[in-house]
């Protein structure tokens, strides 16, 4: 009805399935080219390097502030874990101790558990021991940083990131890194009178 | 009896009109049908996003939060733009394509008229999905809070949102198969459905540049079909495309999401600079100075718009290697375009003006989309747009490119053929009372943005310094008036489809100066089926 004679509707009707088919191609060819993109994106990232300012001014000066790695000695890290009193928590290291070049980033786990039928919001402190190395101990991400929430029962692994600084000095060649989590709640915490045998600094 | 039947419906198929009734309407074919719908859901959703917009000048009015929470309004500021985008400026541009295609080539409907009356259809749908996902948070309590990413929709804010974010990827989705089929439609029957003699190269220029856009439109759409469905697969699926926790970068949906996002740009604006090059030469009563370079400037225009995506992402940390290029790429761009507004001055050139509505919003373009040419290359350059990166610059800029150049292209398209369309010429005062109306208005909310954003207003935010009060007071006001006046530009719309002076076939003295489309060997308003015999172009 469209054109003048039926044969040539067919012929146009052939036409626009010819034209229909290769839109679609380009159609499924560009899908299929956004999830390439995902193994193909990485690629090229990690080879061209064009995913980052390595290369720039800036990238540099990032580079040359980032510490050297003292491969020539090693230091053991050891983890030690305290629960304060009033806490009903399980707190461990998932590994006790770890060898360490001076420079090197060391990832460490801690497990966690709420064994109370409470939410409980507690807090962790550190200590370095020998007290001298405090200062060369650099935390670059610890759960110590903020404030712990464990609903009831619930279980957790909370990373510590850190490095030692290349300057410390060679004496030192055992290192503890210790936690204590302590409830923020200090109702819950035990009274004086309660815990008679207990020291506590009065402020 | 069945053969009686058959030669019944043969014998009605010539004679009767459009059904009557909904059927018409939900059952269309007809591409002048589908057209109309296309565009009065466009003006629908001009509305809805305008009313979004209005609510984002009521609350910048003043510094700090006044009318709702800040979740509100970033869910707010997304929505208006993936409405004007998507809900629109395409539907708007694809009503005009279906209408005035066909006519312009003298074909007697598109290719596909059944998966037309589908690519619209499916617009309503991802409409209600959009509406569903601003409400989601209310109707679904506990659900997680409204969709709050911009339009950009990153992760990892967008893994992390509520079930909106659901209801905004099925929309997403839904308006990209629309627009796929709307395209694949509109590229066959521009191919293979031109009557004898009209050859690529004595196209009307509207229908070159939707040529290009709808070829656009199927090489990226399903680009970001795809980035939508991997963050669905990271939401729900347990996947890591995006995620870095799984060992995913999210830096790879902005680079997805760009490499649609950039021609998506072009998708916007091609189909106004078409109308331009039909609207000027009418006007300046010349033939289009420099068809064929248009053509090409449009083809290298799509091409090199596939190519500079990352100029969005400068302050991503890219190597210097791969920010140089994106950067010479985009400054490039200047050239084609740079071209084409040349090529619309040197056709007005010595001719002979006459200045009704269409061609006052052809001017209006060339001004203002300049303008925001020449942001757009202070963008490009990478050390100052590490300045002025997400700032209210950026979004002066891109209101100064779009508004101009896609929706008063599309402005100037519906006073241009609504004569051809209704049957009646719109009144021509109140046409131009509704064009300095909305020049004024959008150049006084929209120009005070640029020194904001160079003084550092931060955009997508819902609070503000307050040395920015003076410059935001007089955007809002702006914005109001410009608001505003879309009720003048409705009024307008109903008047001429009601009644009016009677427009002849030809309702432009320059109508067919320039290049010989068919739209006007027709009557006005042409009838429900037209060229069923397939007229020659000599």
């Amino acid at each position: 009805m469209n054109s003048d004679t039926p044969s040539s509707a067919g012929q146009l009707a052939a036409k626009n399935r010819k034209t229909i088919r290769r839109l679609w191609l380009v159609v499924l060819g560009m899908f299929g080219f956004g999830f390439a993109m995902v193994p193909l994106y990485r690629l090229a990232c990690e080879v061209g390097g064009i995913n980052g300012v390595a290369g720039t001014p800036a990238g540099r000066i990032a580079a040359a502030s980032v510490m050297p790695v003292d491969t020539s000695r090693l230091i053991t890290v050891q983890f030690d874990s305290t629960i304060n009193s009033g806490l009903p928590w399980e707190f461990h290291p998932l590994e006790r101790q770890k060898q360490v070049h001076p420079g090197q980033q060391v990832a460490v786990k801690y497990y966690v558990k709420n064994l109370s039928d409470q939410p409980i919001v507690a807090q962790a402190v550190p200590g370095v021991t020998p007290w001298q190395v405090t200062q060369h101990l650099k935390k670059l991400e610890c759960f110590c940083f903020t404030q712990q929430t464990l609903q009831p029962g619930e279980a957790r692994e909370m990373p510590v990131y850190f490095m030692i600084d290349p300057a410390v000095d060679k004496q030192y060649e055992t290192v503890t890194l210790s936690y204590t989590f302590m409830n923020t709640d200090r109702d819950a915490a035990p009274k004086p009178e309660q815990h008679a045998a207990m020291t506590r600094r009065i402020p | 009896m069945s053969v009686a039947t058959a030669h019944d419906d043969h014998h009605d198929s010539h004679d009767h009109g459009p059904p009557k009734g909904w059927q018409r309407w939900v059952y269309s074919t007809n591409h002048k049908d589908i057209g109309t719908m296309y565009l009065f859901f466009a003006l629908f959703m001009l509305f809805f996003g305008g009313a979004m917009a209005m609510y984002i000048r009521a609350e910048l009015f003043m510094p700090g939060v006044q009318l709702a929470n800040p979740d509100f309004y970033n869910n707010m500021v997304t929505d208006h733009a993936l409405v004007m985008v998507f809900g629109m400026v395409m539907p708007a541009a694809a009503g005009m394509a279906n209408w005035m295609i066909p006519l312009m080539i003298g074909a007697p409907d598109m290719a596909l008229p059944r998966l037309n009356n589908l690519s619209f259809w499916l617009l309503p749908a991802a409409a209600l999905m959009l509406i569903l996902s601003i409400l989601a948070p209310y109707l679904f309590p506990g659900s997680g809070g409204p969709v709050n990413t911009g339009w950009t929709l990153l992760p990892p804010l967008s893994i992390q949102n509520g079930i909106g974010m659901d209801f905004t990827i099925f929309a997403i989705h839904m308006l990209g198969i629309s627009s796929i089929l709307a395209s694949i439609n509109i590229v066959t029957t521009i191919l293979n459905m031109r009557a004898p003699g009209m050859t690529m190269m004595k196209m009307p220029l509207f229908v070159w540049a939707w040529f290009f856009t709808a070829l656009l439109l199927i090489a990226v759409m399903p680009v970001l079909a795809g980035a939508v469905t991997m963050l669905l697969f990271d939401r729900h699926f347990g996947t890591s495309f995006f995620d870095a926790a799984g060992g995913g970068d999210p830096i790879l949906f902005q680079h997805l999401f760009w490499f649609f996002g950039h021609p998506e740009v072009y998708v916007l604006l091609l189909p106004s600079i078409g109308v331009l090059g039909l609207v000027i030469p009418t006007f300046a009563r010349k033939p289009l100075f420099g068809y064929k370079a248009l053509v090409y400037g449009m083809g290298v225009l799509a091409v090199l718009g596939m190519v500079v995506w990352a100029h969005h992402q400068y302050t991503i940390g890219m190597s210097l290697f791969a920010t140089n290029y994106f950067m010479i790429g985009t400054i490039l761009i200047s050239i084609p375009v740079g071209l084409m507004l040349m090529n619309f001055i040197f056709t007005m050139w010595r001719g002979s003006m006459t200045f009704e509505t269409p061609m006052l919003f052809g001017i209006a373009i060339i001004l203002m989309f300049s303008f925001a040419g020449v942001t757009g290359v202070m963008l490009a350059v990478v050390p100052a747009d590490m300045q002025y990166h997400d700032t209210m610059f950026v979004v002066a800029h891109f209101h100064y490119a779009l508004i101009p150049g896609a929706v008063f292209g599309l402005y100037a398209g519906v006073f241009y053929w609504l004569p051809k369309w209704t049957g009646h010429m719109y009144d021509e005062r109140l046409g131009k009372i509704f064009f300095w109306w909305t020049t004024i208005s959008f150049n006084i909310t929209f120009f005070p943005q640029h020194f904001s954003g160079l003084a550092g207003m931060p955009r997508r935010i819902v609070d503000y310094s307050i040395q920015y009060t003076e410059f935001n007071m007089i955007s809002s006001i702006g914005g109001f008036l410009f608001g505003l006046s879309h009720l003048l530009f409705l009024y307008i719309i109903i008047q001429t489809i009601r009644g009016g002076k009677k427009a002849p076939d030809k309702p432009w003295e320059g109508s067919q100066i320039g290049t010989p489309g068919l739209e006007w060997t027709l009557p006005s308003p042409p009838p429900f089926h037209s060229f069923t015999q397939a007229p020659v172009v000599k």
